[in-house]
């Protein structure tokens, strides 16, 4: 990406749009740059550890000891492939259209999140590092990390916004038994953005030992590429046990967006399948007519955070606005740059979702699929809903509509949430009270 | 370094300091802190007790690259209501009343969300000398090469004791004024000593044809200038000054300012 200072050529970068509407692939896009997203904008001090991971990650990538390893993890240790459920009682309220639910709930741990996490552990001892630094906001990818880190005997440290590490005690807890040290970040508005500034600085002091584990698919040049490519699998399963359960391909694919892992990782599969429609669900908050919202594609625009160029919620002086959800999974104000692009381009569609929608939704799966899903991978199916009514509009034969949506993560996590919220707590009791601070047990 | 047609503000003072024998003393603070006025009386303080370039740092939401004492400082600045635009009239409170060069070190979405040629612009017509950029490197600044060259601006760029020699290069080739030489891998703050890792990073933008290269991170004593005087053009001092300031005010800042100035003297 290095290019003479005398030959500059921002806004003039290729567009694979123009590649993809006249029949090109959108499928494994490498970086730096999706359209006019992504990049680098990072310290100079933090540049030769982003060429030594994209070394590493491209001489992985060819590597077939290294594809089977990952492989073999992924069937052995997550226990996929996933499977693909068709949500049949829950499709009468999509308008009977046809869903299947990817089960990413079902993978070790808990969610998609252990097939970016155990992928990265790998690179991070093949570059011969010894110690792996995340962010986490609820402490997913906090114990995703901490999970990895144990399995392959490396030293972790979870940095972990202040306020959240005393809301999500029992996810520290989590991380503390697998053997990692969380550090809670007392600074700026002490949230997950906080959270990634201070691993950013952990990182800068600490590059030769350390590996900087970023939990989603955005950030500097090559995490973009490099945590899609480990969510790839999502994709590329969901696509096959689709046309082995039915016979053809899916008319819509949904999922949430908060940095986008998962969705960019079910996308993926289907990006060079004209006829599905890719739809990302963003975090509406209370409502995208308030300021308590994370729907940063919706309503943001692009700027720099984190090292992409990407849409980001931010004031007139540029400054990051602090994002809001009841997910905290989603509540980033930031979105990883491969989906602002297929925004711009129009491959995928991206909605709001509010609070509101995705509580109804989690209510809806557990009651006719005794599924209970994460709040995050709720808003996907409260959007799948909403796609369902309108694909199967006037059609004669609902059934023959098909939607796939990426059931990202289980809703144990969020029982304490989904009692508050839906009022099954006696008011006085310790989980009303961790409830009404957001706890996600 | 591209200096072809531009006189540089920065280059110039610190070359005046060269020409005196003396280390040029680059003093940091943050704007708006403790509040608007506060800055440029803090920043004439600096400059009247020999600092040949002053640096205002733009608060923002998220600096990746500062210690503790300047998020504070840059935090308390946010939180009584700092505007990315007075930035403006503080270099101009600045330049309207001393002789030093006024560069504004930034974070790159603020001004990439005013556009970077009206930042540009308005920073010119302030009297600012150019911009410090601790997270854009010259790969991704083809928007601020033309716009710091149609206004005379200078451009910093940092190099780290992790650039490679291509990049130290190529660093080195798109600067304008001086090089920052980041001492150490980590994040400002006043410490100790200065890394060892400095003057190697000094030699190398040397090798790599910087004229004027200056050292920053870590810096905070008059036996650290002297320290950096023997191999750098310059010294950079940010946390030492800001916490002092916030401490004790704008005269302890001049006082500081003074004794740092001690160090700037060549043997």
């Amino acid at each position: 990406m290095t290019q003479s200072p005398e030959t500059p050529d921002a806004g003039e970068k290729p567009d694979a749009a123009d590649a993809f509407l006249s029949g090109g692939s959108l499928r494994h896009a490498p970086g730096p740059y999706f359209g006019n997203y992504g990049g680098r904008w990072m310290p100079e001090s933090l540049i030769a550890a982003l060429d030594e991971l994209q070394d590493t990650f491209d001489k992985a990538k060819a590597d077939p000891e290294f594809i089977a390893q990952v492989a073999e993890l992924n069937r052995n240790y997550s226990g996929r492939p996933s499977l693909l459920t068709e949500a049949k009682r829950f499709s009468a309220h999509a308008g009977g259209a046809r869903i299947f639910l990817k089960r990413e709930d079902l993978n070790h741990t808990g969610s998609h999140k252990i097939n970016n996490v155990l992928g990265q552990a790998l690179l991070a001892k093949r570059m011969g590092k010894t110690r792996i630094i995340a962010e986490t906001g609820a402490g997913q990818h906090g114990v995703a990390s901490a999970t990895a880190a144990a399995l392959l005997g490396l030293e972790c440290v979870v940095y972990m916004g202040a306020e959240d590490t005393r809301r999500q005690a029992l996810n520290v807890a989590r991380m503390e038994l697998l053997g990692a040290t969380v550090i809670p970040v007392t600074a700026g508005s002490q949230t997950l953005k906080d959270a990634i500034n201070e691993a950013l600085r952990d990182w800068v002091a600490n590059v030769h030992t350390t590996h900087y584990l970023l939990g989603t698919a955005a950030g500097a040049h090559p995490f973009p590429a490099l945590v899609r490519y480990f969510h790839e699998v999502i994709g590329d399963e969901a696509r096959e046990q689709i046309l082995a359960q039915t016979g053809r391909l899916p008319d819509a694919v949904c999922a949430c967006i908060g940095g986008g892992s998962n969705a960019i990782g079910i996308f993926h599969g289907f990006l060079d399948d004209p006829s599905v429609e890719l739809y990302g669900f963003e975090a509406g908050g209370e409502g995208v007519d308030t300021d308590r919202h994370a729907a940063t594609i919706t309503l943001g625009r692009p700027g720099v955070l984190h090292g992409a160029r990407s849409y980001l919620m931010q004031d007139e002086d540029g400054q990051t606005i602090e994002s809001h959800s009841i997910s905290a999974g989603l509540d980033y104000p930031g979105v990883g740059p491969e989906h602002s692009y297929l925004s711009d381009i129009g491959r995928a569609k991206y909605e709001p979702v509010t609070d509101s929608e995705a509580m109804d939704a989690f209510r809806l799966l557990c009651r006719t699929e005794g599924i209970i899903p994460a709040i995050e991978s709720s808003h996907a199916l409260a959007g799948a809903l909403r796609v369902g009514k309108k694909l199967t509009s006037g059609k004669q034969n609902p059934q023959d509509v098909i939607i796939v949506v990426n059931l990202s993560g289980r809703g144990d996590k969020d029982v304490a949430t989904a009692a508050e919220w839906f009022d099954l707590l006696d008011g006085n009791s310790p989980e009303a009270e961790i409830g009404a601070e957001g706890e996600q047990l | 370094m591209n200096s072809a047609a531009i006189a540089s503000k920065s280059a110039a003072a610190i070359e005046k300091a060269r020409s005196e024998g003396r280390t040029a003393l680059i003093g940091y603070l943050p704007a708006g802190y403790p509040d608007v006025q506060g800055t440029i009386d803090a920043a004439v303080a600096l400059a009247e007790n020999g600092a040949d370039v002053i640096e205002i740092g733009i608060p923002y939401s998220d600096p990746v690259m500062d210690g503790q004492v300047i998020q504070a400082a840059t935090v308390q600045a946010l939180e009584n209501g700092f505007r990315v635009r007075q930035v403006f009239d503080i270099v101009a409170g600045i330049t309207s009343r001393c002789e030093a060069a006024v560069l504004v070190m930034t974070y790159w979405n603020p001004v990439m969300r005013m556009g970077v040629d009206e930042f540009s612009r308005r920073l010119a017509e302030a009297g600012g000398a150019g911009l410090i950029t601790p997270d854009l490197i010259p790969d991704e600044a083809a928007e601020w090469f033309e716009a710091s060259d149609k206004y005379g601006l200078d451009r910093v760029f940092l190099v780290a004791p992790s650039s490679t020699p291509e990049r130290m290069a190529m660093t080195v080739k798109a600067s304008r004024g001086f090089v920052y030489a980041v001492s150490i891998m980590g994040v400002t703050g006043a410490r100790t000593s200065v890394s060892s890792a400095a003057q190697q990073v000094v030699e190398a933008a040397h090798a790599a044809g910087a004229e004027r290269v200056c050292v920053g991170l870590g810096v905070s004593q008059a036996e650290h200038v002297r320290e950096i005087g023997a191999y750098a053009e310059g010294a950079i001092v940010g946390t030492a000054l800001v916490a002092t300031l916030g401490a004790e005010g704008v005269e302890a800042v001049g006082k500081l300012a003074a004794e740092l100035h001690s160090g700037t003297t060549k043997n």
